[in-house]
């Protein structure tokens, strides 16, 4: 009210007010309610990681994320004479493995949902979406059994064979001939536990396109390759990033099939295909059993570093979003 | 050219072969003789005005839904058709039907023949982009790409069907001028498409689909969701576009229709599939109606 300057005859704004309805009202709570639960859980998930693990964070400083070193030292009668609680080398791991999960698996989800969208026959199309959508729920462990007894070997090979071709390249080299249980075997499994719920949010937000810019482009003579790279991919980019986003969420945080097919090595190992690394969700898993008070709390420390990199990783993708959203919506 | 000047002379059932043909035909008399003595709006074909459509036959089915049946019109070379009729009557589906848009409709099904230049657009082993780019449309709605700016827009065309044109500043401000648009956005070409106000974003949709240099240009209702402002404009562009190619446009406002047109086909539904009740030169569709059915709608008794 008060930006707009009085004049002679013109009425000041008036101030709205609408009554909602009791239902309405009643709506209202039930929806914040629900809302703020979730946020509740969140928080006190966030608090209680932070209450155990601020000792070690302490304890430790900057080298909780730059030393690699993890270990805790007894003498006969069980005592810890000494301890250090380093996650650079897991960091590392878990950042590499979830990279590489991305790099394969998002192209082969965008190509999968075009198919499944705009290529594939109607019958074909229904059974498929079903079926990808299953995948989307196959549960972790068996991706890992069967990377650890059917991938692995196989994909020894191609490890192999990059390195022969590409070693010149520093992240496809190796310092000695190791090549199983490698980040790269492991990114490869996760790469196809995330392919799923990539294809399944891609094709969501592809059958979303305007049937009329499509219909305008096919107007214009387009072939429906030329269609797709000027319509629906504008128009579907933000929502392939998202899905990307829930992949590299659920590959930075996968446990089970990590576990099964990578070693934990507390050595930092930037070389996709040599054989050591570990990430930090299977680091808890590894310890956890065997773990006194202590390196419980420095477990718990661990997952508030993961909790933070999947915050800040997602906060980043959120900007990216929000900036290729604006066009071609 | 001579084939055009008979305006829906074509006897329907000269194609017997067609599969789903219904043997009854459309029953209106449509004896030209005449609507050719009358003809003094345009004479067609005596320039190179891109090319004539004709329709042989036409029956479109949204699956088991009969939606138009038997509809046989020429659209003689650098003439604005226009076609009438209330809602439901076919005349979109009939317009679709002229450029294969209708097939995108995963049920739709047609039978009889759209021939371009004399040549079946359906014909087996056509390429349907090629025929999309002699055959340009205009939507209802305007809905220009938000991805590009307002120049990239206009050159869509040519980037989507893979073409090289030489000179595309000077492609691009012929459009634009050409839809009546170019003072309006000279200065801002690099802006978001969105920034136009709808009648403005309907005349780029124009100049794009100029840009690929169709012989024929179908108007879905290209008014429908603007103002009164914007329609004069556009109408005024159809006009200056009438001189160098065909155009058809489907219409609900008959004053368009009477305004932009010098052709005007009636379509209409019983309940059943859309006909073509009676086709003939604008003037004198509106003013000497032949049959009653036609004379009921455009005086505004129904519809």
């Amino acid at each position: 009210m008060s930006t707009i300057a009085p004049e002679r005859g013109v009425p000041a704004p008036r101030v709205l007010v609408t009554k909602p309805r009791r239902s309405d009202q009643f709506f209202r709570v039930v929806v914040t309610l629900g809302g703020l639960t979730s946020l509740l859980i969140l928080g006190l998930i966030l608090i209680f990681l932070a209450y155990r693990g601020v000792e070690v964070i302490r304890m430790e400083g900057f080298a909780l994320i730059t030393s690699s070193d993890w270990s805790v030292v007894e003498d006969e009668s069980g005592n810890v004479v000494s301890q250090s609680y380093g996650l650079a080398a897991m960091l590392v791991g878990t950042i590499l493995s979830a990279s590489i999960a991305i790099a394969i698996g998002v192209p082969i989800a965008v190509l999968s949902a075009l198919f499944l969208e705009f290529y594939a026959g109607k019958k074909i199309r229904g059974f498929l979406v079903s079926l990808v959508d299953l995948m989307a729920a196959f549960p972790s462990i068996l991706f890992g059994l069967w990377g650890f007894l059917v991938m692995m070997p196989s994909a020894e090979y191609w490890a192999k064979l990059l390195n022969k071709y590409f070693g010149w390249i520093p992240i496809f080299d190796v310092p000695a001939p190791v090549f199983t249980r490698s980040p790269f075997i492991a990114g490869v499994v996760l790469a196809i536990m995330i392919i799923p719920i990539c294809t399944s949010i891609s094709r969501e937000v592809f059958s979303q396109t305007p049937l009329d810019r499509i219909q305008a482009a096919y107007a214009l003579g387009a072939t429906r390759l030329s269609m797709i790279r000027a319509v629906v991919i504008p128009f579907g980019r933000s929502g392939v990033v998202g899905g990307a986003m829930l992949g590299l969420g659920r590959a930075m945080g996968e446990t089970v099939a990590v576990y099964t097919v990578l070693n934990i090595v507390y050595q930092v190992n930037w070389q996709m295909l040599f054989g050591a690394g570990g990430n930090i969700a299977s680091l808890i898993l590894l310890k956890i059993g065997e773990a006194d008070r202590e390196e419980t709390n420095a477990l718990m420390a661990a997952g508030l570093v993961l909790f933070v990199l999947t915050l800040v990783i997602n906060s980043l993708a959120n900007l990216l979003v929000g900036r290729l959203g604006k066009t071609g919506r | 050219m001579d084939d055009n000047q008979n305006l829906g002379q074509e006897d329907s059932q000269s194609k017997p072969g067609e599969e789903k043909k219904e043997m009854k035909t459309s029953t209106t008399p449509r004896s030209l003789a005449d609507v050719a003595s009358n003809r003094s709006i345009k004479e067609p074909g005596t320039n190179p005005l891109g090319s004539g459509l004709e329709a042989r036959g036409v029956h479109a089915w949204f699956g088991s839904k009969h939606a138009l049946k038997d509809v046989t019109l020429d659209f003689a070379a650098g003439t604005v058709t226009s076609l009438i009729g209330p809602s439901g009557c076919g005349k979109s589906t009939f317009l679709r039907t002229l450029n294969r848009m209708h097939e995108f409709i995963p049920t739709a099904a047609l039978a009889g023949e759209v021939l371009l230049g004399g040549k079946d657009i359906y014909a087996s082993g056509t390429d349907v982009t090629k025929i999309r780019l002699r055959i340009g449309m205009v939507f209802q709605k305007p809905n220009p790409f938000p991805s590009m700016t307002i120049g990239q827009n206009v050159l869509s065309g040519l980037k989507l069907a893979q073409i090289k044109a030489p000179n595309t500043d000077d492609l691009l401000e012929e459009c634009l001028e050409r839809a009546g648009l170019w003072s309006e956005v000279k200065d801002r070409l690099n802006e978001h498409a969105s920034a136009l106000s709808g009648g403005q974003q309907q005349r780029l949709c124009i100049a794009r689909s100029l840009a690929v240099r169709p012989e024929v240009l179908l108007m879905d209702e290209p008014c429908s969701a603007l103002d009164p402002g914007s329609t004069f404009r556009i109408e005024e562009t159809i006009s200056h576009l009438a001189k160098t190619m065909t155009i058809v446009i489907v219409t609900h406002n008959m004053q368009q229709a009477a305004r932009v047109s010098d052709y005007s086909a009636f379509l209409l539904s019983d309940g059943g599939p859309g006909e073509l009740i009676e086709s003939a030169p604008t003037s004198e569709l509106f003013s000497r109606p032949r049959d009653k059915r036609t004379e009921d709608y455009v005086t505004g008794r129904f519809g």
